[in-house]
């Protein structure tokens, strides 16, 4: 069961799998996502539906190493199986025809997560604008694809090593002074302060209600049991695990939110720098 | 074989105390607290009975147990004989003798209590199936029939585990469809080891998967595969999946970091295995001081949990008094023991964060009890001005669970009541679909283990005719 069928490495620090799981693959919608376990000692991990086939009985995950048990996940190797792997979880993106432009943002590791989105937006009669954009040409992820699932395609990296140098509100807030009311929606997904900082722009522009944004707070269950995930929308507590991942970014209490990613960093880094030199002294690194 | 003793004799004698590990040793480790009767502890005991006929303890007991009938083959040592006795009935003894609210069931109507000094019926229970699992006497193995009919069992808590066990036994081919990546609902994320031992629960569950019930583990109904296709798919279906959604207070702070619903809490720390961080990945942050608000089972687990996490102070805030407290007696002494502190007639109003947005206070109101309520317990009355501050590192929420809606929104036709628990009949289980059963806390809402046994098990006799009649 959930074996990795296939495994390549986009950058330093991404990786791409795609994993045997026909019944994950059979519900999956674009905006949902599972939650994994490498091995039984291991943790649940969240990440979400990059891309799937119901007819081939595939998952795709795409995943940054920023802790040890991405890290660990990293290290396996195609053909090893996952210990388990549960979804599609959350609930998925509304897409309709919204009778206009529709602006993709997606940056660093939410490239991945935005590309079922803009594909099935295009197949729907939306005018699609991705914008997406990493801090340099190294982290840039599925560029050609995200081309092939949008209308319009601009690049930026923070640095300028590649595309227009920019962080992706510019071009986000340039669209909104010169087209207004022509774009019909927005999806920005990424690191949480990039995703506060889309929201902003929105805001500035009077467009707070139309950008929705993919929460990732810490998960455990993902399945609407425990918690951990709640978040401040709307002045509510919602669970992000079933009431999200996306929600309206205007809502979004974001200080919160990153205020709560936070609460292990303690223990995840001495986790890490265990592990590190565990596959030291075992050769591995 | 053990003599039987006279009844003036079984008087006089008194209940046979249950050997622990003390409490200064216990708050340092996982281990279960109660040890265990020996043999002859468990003669001793039995040899009390009364065999009254017809017996108040059976009256007491939601499954029916045949309690004397068993407690007489223990003063034999027919341990085998009184295991399948209580099999008859209930088929998760060493589970239901380890957890059940004895006081209030089958010990309080058992006719010693008028002395203050009833059967202890939960450690013989305990005891005669902790000799059958060391000893492998377990179930006889079902005849398969050639053209089995297929049963979905949604969750494999008490209540599906049950319903599961019964229908394979009359040879049924029966699925068990689990969210989670380990079945046993409460009996493994909740339940701590330090009062149900995991190894027990897993000891159960392969039981019945050699009884031929398949477990498919990760599989989410609602999301994964919604109820209607399960119910095309099967000839019928039962929904035993629990209500395991947390309840909020909905008071300032609550989501301040170091706030816990008690489900995530004991999820991190039984399920995750978070007490054995970092040979397990799954953090949890456990700090000096820690409050628990509520006064369940749940809150009791919550406290007593935190303090073996290195907790100095553990302690319990409950808006009533001593006496309303609904967790098991025995639970309550337990946690005294180990140094629990409780906090009695307060009410949280804010919990109190620091510039960093973690937890540094609880500021609660002293109560006082007024008239009874509709449960028929005094109603807690806020004190005006009592306010006054709990320093503490971490808040864990155990007020109650309710129903987690995504099973229902995927069955069509299975009504739901305002709180989103099934409307299943009381005798049957059946919903107000032909083909759907439900029972356990998502048809009651969070009650016991052995009433989501009970409900399993009348839903597989009610399932068993239905196909029969449908032939
Ligand atoms: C709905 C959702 C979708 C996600 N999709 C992706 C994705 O497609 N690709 C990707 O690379 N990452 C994704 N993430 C984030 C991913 O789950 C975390 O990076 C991962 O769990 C980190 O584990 P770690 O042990 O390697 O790092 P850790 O050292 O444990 O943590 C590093 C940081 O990751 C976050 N994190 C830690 N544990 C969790 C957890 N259980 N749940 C969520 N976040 C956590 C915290 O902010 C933490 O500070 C998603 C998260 C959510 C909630
Ligand atoms: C901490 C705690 C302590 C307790 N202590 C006691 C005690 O001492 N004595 C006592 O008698 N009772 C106690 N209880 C109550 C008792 O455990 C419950 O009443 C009992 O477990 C209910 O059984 P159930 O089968 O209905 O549900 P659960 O045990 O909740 O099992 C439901 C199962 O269904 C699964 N599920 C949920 N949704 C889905 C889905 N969509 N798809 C597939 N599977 C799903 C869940 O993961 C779970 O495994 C306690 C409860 C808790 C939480
Ligand atoms: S009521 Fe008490 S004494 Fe009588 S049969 Fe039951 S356990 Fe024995
Ligand atoms: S992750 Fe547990 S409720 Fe959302």
């Amino acid at each position: 069961m959930y074996k990795i069928l296939e495994k390549e490495r986009w950058s330093e620090s991404v990786f791409s799998y795609i994993i045997d799981a026909p019944y994950v693959a059979k519900a999956a919608q674009p905006g949902q996502f599972i939650v994994l376990i490498t091995r039984p000692t291991g943790e649940r991990i969240p990440l979400t539906i990059a891309d799937s086939s119901a007819e081939e009985g595939w998952v795709q995950i795409v995943f940054q190493v920023v802790g040890k048990s991405t890290l660990e996940l990293s290290l396996m190797e195609k053909n090893d199986e996952l210990y388990s792997f549960a979804g599609p979880l959350g609930t998925a993106s509304e897409l309709e025809n919204f009778g206009g432009k529709v602006v993709i943002i997606g940056g660093g590791i939410g490239i991945a997560p935005i590309h079922p989105i803009a594909r099935k937006l295009k197949e729907m009669g939306n005018y699609v604008v991705s914008v997406i954009g990493a801090r340099t040409k190294e982290l840039l992820i599925m560029e050609d694809k995200i081309r092939e699932a949008s209308n319009e395609l601009i690049v930026v990296t923070d640095d300028g090593s590649y595309g227009r140098k920019a962080l992706v509100t510019e071009p986000l807030d340039e669209m909104l002074k010169t087209e207004g009311e022509n774009i019909k929606k927005i999806w920005a997904i990424g690191p949480p302060i990039m995703m506060k900082f889309c929201t902003k722009t929105a805001v500035a522009n009077g467009r707070g209600n139309d950008i929705i944004v993919s929460l990732n707070p810490i998960m455990v269950d993902g399945t609407g049991m425990c918690g951990a995930c709640r978040v401040t929308v709307g002045g509510k507590t919602k669970f992000a695990c079933v009431d999200g991942p996306e929600f309206i970014g205007g809502l979004v209490d974001f200080d919160e939110f990153m205020g709560r990613q936070r609460q292990y960093i303690e223990k995840e880094k001495n986790a890490l720098e265990s592990y590190k030199a565990k596959l030291q002294k075992e050769g591995r690194v | 074989m053990a003599e039987r003793i006279k009844a003036a004799e079984k008087f006089k004698r008194n209940r046979v105390p249950m050997p622990e590990q003390p409490p200064e040793k216990r708050v340092k480790n996982f281990d279960e607290v109660p040890l265990g009767y020996t043999l002859e502890d468990a003669i001793e005991e039995a040899q009390r009975c009364l065999q009254c006929k017809p017996a108040a303890c059976i009256e007491g007991c939601p499954a029916d147990v045949h309690i004397p009938q068993f407690i007489d083959k223990v003063i034999d040592e027919d341990l085998e004989g009184a295991f399948k006795e209580i099999k008859i009935t209930n088929g998760l003894p060493a589970v239901c003798g380890r957890v059940c609210p004895q006081e209030e069931q089958c010990e309080e109507k058992c006719v010693m209590n008028k002395k203050g000094k009833p059967i202890a019926i939960g450690r013989l229970e305990r005891y005669v199936a902790d000799w059958a699992r060391e000893h492998g006497v377990g179930d006889e193995k079902p005849q398969k029939s050639s053209q089995p009919k297929k049963i979905a069992i949604v969750g494999s808590g008490p209540a599906g585990l049950a319903c599961a066990t019964d229908l394979a036994k009359l040879g049924y081919d029966v699925t068990i469809y689990e969210a989670l990546h380990k079945p046993g609902g409460v009996l493994i994320y909740g339940i701590p080891e330090f009062r149900l031992p995991k190894s027990i629960v897993d000891y159960e569950i392969n039981k019945i998967k050699e009884l031929g019930v398949k477990i498919i583990t990760n599989y989410i109904i609602g999301l994964t595969e919604s109820v209607d296709s399960l119910i095309e798919k099967y000839d019928a279906v039962f929904l035993g999946n629990g209500a395991g959604a947390p309840r909020f207070m909905g008071i300032p702070g609550e989501n301040l970091n170091g706030v816990y619903s008690a489900s995530e809490f004991l999820t991190r720390s039984n399920l995750m295995r978070a007490f054995d961080f970092p040979k397990y990945d799954t953090p949890i942050n456990v700090g000096k001081r820690v409050a628990v608000i509520g006064g369940g089972n749940v809150a009791m687990d919550a406290v007593r949990t935190a303090k073996r996490l290195g907790a100095e102070d553990a302690i319990i805030v409950y808006r009533r008094s001593r006496t309303e407290i609904p967790a098991r007696a025995e639970e309550i002494e337990h946690a005294e023991a180990e140094g629990i502190q409780f906090e009695l007639l307060t009410n949280p109003v804010r919990v109190i964060g620091d510039e960093n947005g973690n937890v540094k206070g609880l500021e609660c109101l002293r109560m006082e009890l007024g008239e009874p309520d509709e449960s028929g317990r005094r109603r807690p009355i806020p004190i005006e001005g009592s306010n006054f501050v709990l320093d503490v590192d971490n808040v864990i929420i155990a007020i109650g669970q309710s129903a987690n809606p995504i099973v229902a929104r995927s069955a069509t036709g299975v009504e739901t009541n305002k709180w989103g628990y099934f409307v299943a009949d009381e005798e049957t289980g059946h919903t107000t679909h032909p083909k759907v059963w439900a029972g356990g806390d998502i048809v009651t809402g969070a009650a016991t283990v052995i009433l989501a046994v009970g409900a399993g098990k009348k839903a597989a006799e009610s399932i068993n005719k239905y196909l029969e009649e449908q032939g």
